[in-house]
């Protein structure tokens, strides 16, 4: 039996599901089946982790011509089993989003607006004003004793990074002597 | 988590204390679904009627912040009605060790207490030892000293009386509860704690997880299937970037960091090495010295060598406590110049986050990588400050989103996922790694140049390359495999030969002479090979649940340490090796092939030669913690914001609980309802990406504040009515939502009443509403600093 997925959609929406189901004869298995054959061709396909929570639920990712087309649950992760709650159905959101940042953002002393600038522009802006902090704040020895630290610079965040990138952050930060490091996990 | 979310299903009791898993890790449910179709008992405690609650089988209220009374109680019930696994408390816990004539508790207090420094003498709560320094034990447990009675008569006080009128639980209910609960106590029955924030958040955070340990210790149920104490995690990578020690008081892999007064890296290596002389004692943690010397050699490359200390020197010392609230302290003070956040917005997720977002006006410069303007890089223009007022300068750096780069993130389980870029970011969005690169490469440059201790930089090992992608991204697979470690020279152990350069196959190899390097210690076996088909984190092979049926998926992505799925598991065994239940096979040793079956043990060695807890130098569970700062046992205080006094001592809240604000601290009289904060399902942490998503802005668009239809009745509130919420660090309002979700408690005989706010709202965003943490406290847990947002008073007015 042929079904467009358009006619799928719009009867499972007038009827609801089960009553579908049970119309068309079909037990859940077959439907399942019968949605991947009459879905439309599939792009290229990425599996990843949803963003959120700490449950770690998997999600593919399908990209047409360069662009997300749709994130959905992964049916052959083991924990979510193609599951996912209401902020991982919304995963596509947080790429296809008009709010988000596209250009370096500045903000001068006492201005009431940001500036963009590029990131040639801002790397040494920042890299010069780490340096000027950590100069400036540099214990090098109190008491008798060897500090070698930043009372001056503060660094907050990774729960949201990549692992990679939270062991680069947390090398980079050793590196400066900085020991104003914190993160989510404390609060 | 010492176990993993499919293993929920394997429980026969499910207990959810602290945290409203249903809500807050919906696919979390799916396994406690499992387990109830297995014949599960779930079990609810909370101040609120939750959705999770909705889903237990049975529900028992209790007030805010009166967990270990909760929990003390249970301790005392299976204790009472001898419903504890003996074998495993006499082989597997310290019960059986003697405590020294020293320890004492009385009125509230241990002893060794000093009220001046607000701190105890640890020194009177240590074991005593035979003469050849190992802690004497007494298998009887009958010792007046010995652990297990000295736990006894700690708890005894706990009693059904004393433990409802303290937390306003319903008697009958509560019964039921410890009924419930302690039936696990026979070796083939098994329950697991799940808990988070709702157990964290409070000023004795760090007790009412001992106690959940202590509970879970008497029944025998952690290491096992289906057991454990069960932290889930609220963020996707906070496991990850804790495991890389984003912490001030922890390097990777839970190394401590360097502090003062360690000068030398072997007085470092000293002091946290920790020794054992109990020949059964495996003290995993001798191999310290490896780890931290190749973390050195991670960081610092060629410049790290024995004639340097490996670049101990290199390491900034802690100076005492940076942790979050001290940070904000030292910044409202001016001490702070600059702050480097990434993907984190502090002036919502903070407490007294009014006074978090004056320090942010006190800094010269900020600069924030995140997906979306968050309020904290917009702190300048919030409502109600005049931004020509405020001099910081700030820098907004687009980030890449998850889908838009490639690397591996950390579950609660331990399991360590492999994600994929499927697309660019926007714009001029790029990678944090591509951020921090642009930036040390910047100041490795500088400091070229000169400027103050500038080895440490300039030494710094940064070589990731780049990928071929437009903007020249750094090869993620390259901090991978520097993370999992590598050999710096040619070496030979066992026999076999390594060459420089090679990747070092498990931590049972790395070197404490300068030969290996290694990010973390614990992620060695993650990529043990140079191709991108030796990164097991990317592995995607399911069990097949006829040979897997406890669910372990030991070939889907791969799990700290070694890929053990079950942390402790050598416990869910007895002394000769065969699984304490036998319906549940996580591990048993083979006498025949000698070999252990199952999960990764802890451990190769044979059965019944080395203690199941391996991380701790005395083998056994810890029912008597020695290195906690307030207590070797939890003992019930009042939350530092309480409408009643502690009715089980005179003590009324943790003697050595951090307050940084003293006069800042409210009055029942001025501020009589206790209020807690909470997540909705349908938004995220502080709300910097859900709050900018229109799928889930149109769920759920407004901040509210939940009581009860009795408290609003008194209140001449209804639902639907704005309502103004204050306590003694600001006020907020917000509608109100009025159920019968929450109750009010009989404490002692009084009435108290409590109220909930969700935390995620701010001023930015397509959803604004105003933050709950201007009204929580810079006030903590003595162990781990983290602020009592659990637990506070307030007062609420029809607005």
């Amino acid at each position: 039996m042929k079904i467009s997925r358009r006619a799928f959609l719009a009867s499972t929406g007038a009827a609801g599901t089960s009553a579908l189901l049970g119309g068309l004869g079909l037990d859940v298995g077959s439907s399942v089946a019968l949605a991947a054959e009459t879905r439309p061709q599939r792009g290229k396909i990425f599996t990843t982790i949803c963003p959120f929570c700490g449950v770690g639920c998997g999600q593919i990712v399908e990209v047409r011509a360069g662009k997300i087309v749709s994130i959905e649950g992964d049916p052959d992760h083991p924990i979510n089993e193609g599951s996912v709650c209401s902020k991982g159905a919304a995963v596509y959101q947080v790429h296809h989003n008009e709010r988000r940042l596209r250009k370096v953002k500045y903000r001068k002393p006492g201005a009431d607006a940001w500036e963009e600038l590029s990131w040639d522009q801002a790397i040494p802006m920042i890299a010069q004003r780490v340096k000027q902090a950590r100069d400036a704040t540099w214990v090098g020895q109190r008491d008798g004793r060897v500090i070698n630290h930043t009372s001056g610079i503060a660094c907050l965040g990774g729960a949201a990074l990549d692992t990679e990138e939270c062991y680069l952050l947390s090398k980079a930060m050793r590196g400066l002597g900085v020991v104003w490091l914190e993160h989510q996990a404390r609060i | 988590m010492t176990n993993h979310w499919i293993d929920m299903k394997n429980a026969d009791v499910v207990m959810i204390c602290g945290s409203n898993a249903v809500e807050n890790h919906p696919i979390a449910a799916r396994w406690i679904t499992k387990a109830k179709e297995n014949g599960a008992v779930v079990l609810s405690c909370d101040p609120r009627y939750t959705r999770t609650s909705a889903f237990a089988d049975h529900y028992c209220k209790m007030r805010s912040g009166t967990d270990i009374a909760f929990v003390g109680g249970m301790i005392n019930y299976a204790l009472q009605h001898d419903r504890i696994q003996h074998e495993y408390v006499r082989h597997y816990t310290n019960a059986t060790f003697i405590i020294n004539p020293a320890y004492g508790f009385s009125q509230g207090l241990f002893a060794g207490y000093d009220s001046k420094t607000r701190s105890y003498d640890r020194s009177k709560w240590v074991y005593e030892l035979d003469e050849g320094g190992v802690p004497r034990r007494d298998m009887t447990m009958r010792h007046p000293r010995c652990v297990f009675q000295l736990l006894k008569k700690h708890f005894a006080r706990y009693d059904l009386d004393t433990v409802c009128n303290i937390t306003g639980a319903p008697k009958e209910v509560y019964s039921k509860i410890c009924d419930i609960y302690t039936s696990t106590w026979a070796p083939d029955r098994v329950a697991a704690w799940l808990y988070a924030m709702g157990t964290t958040q409070h000023s004795h955070a760090t007790q009412n997880i001992h106690a959940y340990v202590i509970l879970q210790l008497l029944l025998g149920n952690i290491g096992m299937a289906g057991g454990g104490v069960n932290a889930m995690r609220g963020e996707s990578n906070v496991q990850g970037s804790t495991d890389m020690g984003l912490l001030f008081h922890s390097l990777p892999g839970y190394l401590q960091a360097a502090s003062a007064p360690l000068q030398t890296l072997a007085e470092y290596l000293e002091k946290y090495t920790p020794k054992s002389n109990d020949p059964q004692s495996a003290n995993w943690w001798q191999n310290y010295p490896k780890y931290a010397i190749s973390l050195l050699k991670a960081f610092w490359g060629n410049q790290a060598g024995k004639d340097n200390d490996f670049a101990y020197s290199y390491l900034g010392k802690t100076t005492g406590d940076h942790s979050f609230m001290a940070m904000f302290e030292a910044m409202h003070a001016g001490t702070i110049k600059g702050l480097l956040c990434f993907g984190m917005n502090p002036a919502v997720g903070g407490p007294n986050s009014n006074k978090g977002r004056e320090a942010l006006a006190k800094l010269e410069w900020l600069v924030c990588a995140d997906l979306f303007e968050t309020d904290t890089a917009a702190f300048w223009k919030r409502p109600g400050v005049d931004p020509s007022t405020i001099n910081t300068e700030v820098f907004l750096l687009p980030a890449a989103a998850s889908v838009e780069k490639e690397g591996s993130i950390v579950n609660s389980g331990r399991w360590a996922q492999w994600r994929y870029q499927a697309v660019d970011p926007p714009g001029d969005a790029r990678s944090d790694a591509w951020i921090l690169t642009r930036l040390i490469t910047e100041l490795k440059d500088a400091y070229a140049a000169g400027g103050a201790f500038p080895q440490p930089i300039l030494h710094l090992t940064w070589d990731y390359g780049q990928q071929a992608d437009p903007h020249g991204e750094p090869d993620i697979h390259r901090v991978a495999r520097e993370i999992n470690g590598y050999f710096t020279e040619d070496r030979e152990i066992d026999g076999k030969q390594y060459k420089a350069g090679d990747q070092v196959p498990g931590f049972a190899l790395l070197q404490a002479d300068g030969s290996t390097a290694c990010g973390c210690w614990l992620f060695c076996a993650s990529y043990p090979g140079p191709s991108k088909d030796d990164n097991r984190m990317a592995r995607r092979q399911r069990s097949d649940p006829a040979k897997d049926p406890l669910g372990l998926n030991p070939n889907w992505a791969w799990c700290w340490p070694v890929n053990r799925r079950v942390l402790y598991n050598r416990a869910s065994v007895d002394m000769q090796g065969q699984p304490w239940d036998p319906k549940r096979v996580l591990l048993r040793w083979n006498e025949a092939a000698k070999k252990w079956e199952g999960d990764v043990p802890d451990g190769p060695w044979p059965p019944g030669t080395k203690l199941p807890f391996i991380m701790r130098p005395e083998g056994v569970g810890c029912l008597f913690a020695t290195a906690l700062a307030d207590g070797p046992f939890p003992e019930h205080y009042e939350p530092v914001e309480s409408p009643v006094r502690n009715l089980l001592s005179s003590v009324q809240y943790s003697p050595v609980c951090k307050v940084w604000e003293p006069d800042k601290i409210g009055d029942a009289r001025e501020f009589p309802i206790v209020a807690t904060t909470y997540r909705v399902c349908e938004h995220w942490q502080a709300g910097a990406m859900s709050r900018n998503m229109p799928w889930l802005v149109e769920l759920v668009p407004d901040v509210f504040v939940e009581l009860s239809t009795d408290l609003a009745r008194r209140k001449g509130i209804h639902n639907g009515d704005w309502v103004r919420v204050r306590s003694k660090r600001g006020e907020l309002k917000a509608r109100a939502l009025v159920t019968n979700r929450f109750e009010p408690f009989s404490v002692g005989g009084k009435l108290v009443d409590q109220i909930g706010i969700p935390w995620h709202w701010g001023y930015t965003g397509l959803a604004t509403g105003d933050s709950a943490n201007v009204l929580t406290a810079h006030v903590g847990d003595p162990n781990t600093m983290i602020p009592e947002f659990k637990a506070f008073l307030c007062q609420v007015e029809k607005a």
